[in-house]
């Protein structure tokens, strides 16, 4: 762009170069700033209109909570704990549901899609019946693992297993589906073996498909194993949500939604960092590109 | 390890006596559609390429000229007929050959270096010497440098000639190009078919290049046949006695001889077109 430029009379070619790379950074702090006080304002709108619209009356707040409550049932919850332990042990449960869950999803979801979306015969077999189970709600399987395996840890991580299964499952099936035929056609000339080709073509490439898989899977592990520990527990997050609208009490409900969701955040977190080093071989996305 | 073993280094490239001729003799390949019908991709296919022979297959688009080559890589095998390399029939994949693609088949997760070490890692070099081999060929068509580059961040020519490198490692006896430079600008084209042919006068591999460029064909290759369509068949063969070494592929345009074989060969190639194109019209009107 600079060298298109005439220069302006006087000024040399790079002290021109230097003032539009500064202009060109004042530009885009300027539009972040404004993003920022943008997400402020809207904060502000929903959590404060939320407040103000209990506050006033219009919105019963003995049903759908208040943020000052809310806010003070969640130090109740750090400082005093649960009728089953403090806050920090029930998180870790259900935590360790969750991750135990997502992994156990995850490796069974990877390995079958990518067996059944590299052979054709299996994939036509067993497809239909994938099918079937994917359009039954799987959550209803919360309450047979339970009377199946009792109030422990196992049936928590058995539901979300199958919640994750399914995402990741369909995403690795396609993934492998989606390979570049050409690149395929070029190893197996080359005198690669069937594990070969997995392993340099199928695996990397199902791979972009399956990472993406992984943010939605997380999600569903807290939800399975949250889902589950409500049906029955014995602790465990869930169980202070149905303990607490037992008692008719949403603020510690949505007290239990801001912990899981800063969970959930960090775990997402955790996942774009594996993503940035796994995938660091694709073109930089179009959208960052363009925020100059 | 056998005398076929397509593993040696680049630096002593033995010549045409090792390059494996290709001999096709009555080539079918019919294709079963998803409808339960079967289509007949290419019929009754003969032909046949001495070792060390530049071949080029022209013919008008859909005419089963990706078919035939992949029966001769062995991707595929023949509903009738046979195609023998070095006087074996072909049953497998065949030992020793390097497929180059119009759109260019890289590895988007490895690195240009990796791209090109594949061929030798897969044939179970080493890697440390793979790497010294795969190193000297980016050298060789002038990517030092660009090692650690992904095939994203280079040119469309630039990533053609990782392909390119990436094909003649393993010093095949046959180089099969499916229409190699049919997506590159007029002038990267005429850039990367002269680095070809050198390359090419260099290791000597059997080559059969698929192309829709009349110019291109002539320009490279020292026998030229024309496809007819659906089914594909063979219509006429011209043999090209320009010179070789060839040179400047744009210079050889402007001779006599060139424009001379040119316009026979595109005598021949001209009902065809016309014919395919009118079949297509007549499906779409």
């Amino acid at each position: 762009m600079t060298t298109t430029t005439a220069p302006r009379k006087g000024a040399p070619a790079h002290e021109q170069a230097a003032e539009l790379q500064a202009s060109a950074r004042r530009a885009m702090t300027r539009r972040k700033t404004w993003v920022w006080i943008g997400r402020a304002a809207l904060a502000v709108i929903i959590v404060g209109g939320w407040q103000w619209f209990t506050s006033a009356g219009w919105v019963d707040k003995f049903f759908f909570g208040q943020p000052t409550e809310i806010w003070t049932s969640l130090v109740n919850l750090v400082t005093q704990g649960t009728a089953f332990g403090t806050i920090w042990e029930n998180l870790g449960i259900t935590v360790q549901e969750a991750i135990y869950g997502f992994l156990l999803g995850t490796a069974v979801g990877v390995v079958l899609g990518i067996l059944l979306g590299s052979n054709r015969y299996l994939s036509e077999v067993v497809g239909p019946y994938i099918r079937i189970v994917n359009s039954i709600p799987r959550i209803v399987l919360g309450s047979i693992f339970i009377v199946a395996f009792g109030l422990g840890v196992f049936p928590k991580v058995l539901l979300a297993a199958v919640l994750v299964f399914f995402v990741v499952f369909f995403n690795a099936f396609q993934g492998v589906r989606e390979v570049d035929q050409n690149l395929v056609g070029n190893v197996r000339v080359l005198g690669a073996s069937p594990l070969q080709v997995a392993i340099h073509v199928t695996i990397p490439s199902a791979m972009t498909w399956i990472i993406a898989s992984l943010h939605t899977a997380f999600g569903f592990a807290i939800i399975g194993a949250l889902v589950a520990e409500v049906l029955g527990a014995q602790q465990g997050i869930g169980l202070i949500i149905s303990q607490a609208q037992g008692t008719f009490d949403p603020n510690t409900v949505f007290a239990c939604m801001v912990i899981i969701a800063i969970v959930t955040l960090g775990a997402e977190y955790l996942i774009g960092l594996l993503e940035r080093s796994l995938l660091k071989w694709r073109p930089p996305n179009r959208s960052e590109a363009q925020a100059v | 390890m056998n005398a076929n073993n397509p593993k040696r280094p680049p630096e002593v490239p033995e010549r045409a006596e090792d390059a494996a001729g290709i001999d096709i003799v009555g080539l079918t390949k019919r294709y079963l559609t998803p409808k339960g019908e079967t289509f007949t991709a290419i019929r009754d296919v003969t032909l046949k390429v001495e070792p060390g022979q530049f071949c080029a297959i022209v013919g008008p688009t859909g005419c089963g000229k990706s078919t035939t080559l992949a029966q001769v890589s062995g991707l595929e095998q023949p509903s009738a007929g046979s195609v023998s390399v070095h006087d074996q029939i072909v049953d497998g994949i065949t030992k020793g050959v390097s497929y180059m693609f119009q759109a260019d088949a890289l590895f988007p997760w490895k690195t240009v270096l990796g791209n090109v070490l594949i061929g030798p890692v897969l044939l179970g070099t080493p890697k440390r010497e793979a790497t010294v081999l795969a190193r000297d060929w980016l050298r060789r068509v002038g990517l030092a440098g660009f090692e650690d580059r992904y095939p994203h961040q280079l040119s469309g020519g630039m990533r053609k000639r990782v392909a390119m490198a990436a094909a003649l490692i393993n010093n095949p006896r046959i180089l099969l190009m499916d229409e190699p430079f049919g997506a590159l600008d007029v002038q990267t084209k005429a850039i990367m078919q002269n680095e070809l042919l050198q390359l090419w006068e260099e290791l000597r591999p059997s080559v059969l290049f698929i192309t829709h460029d009349l110019d291109e064909a002539v320009a490279l290759s020292d026998k030229v046949v024309i496809m007819t369509s659906s089914p594909g068949t063979i219509k006429d063969v011209f043999a090209i006695d320009l010179p070789r070494p060839r040179g400047d592929v744009q210079q050889i345009r402007h001779e006599g001889r060139f424009l001379e074989l040119q316009g026979q060969i595109w005598e021949s190639l001209k009902d065809e077109v016309t014919r395919a194109y009118n079949l297509s019209a007549g499906a779409a009107a």
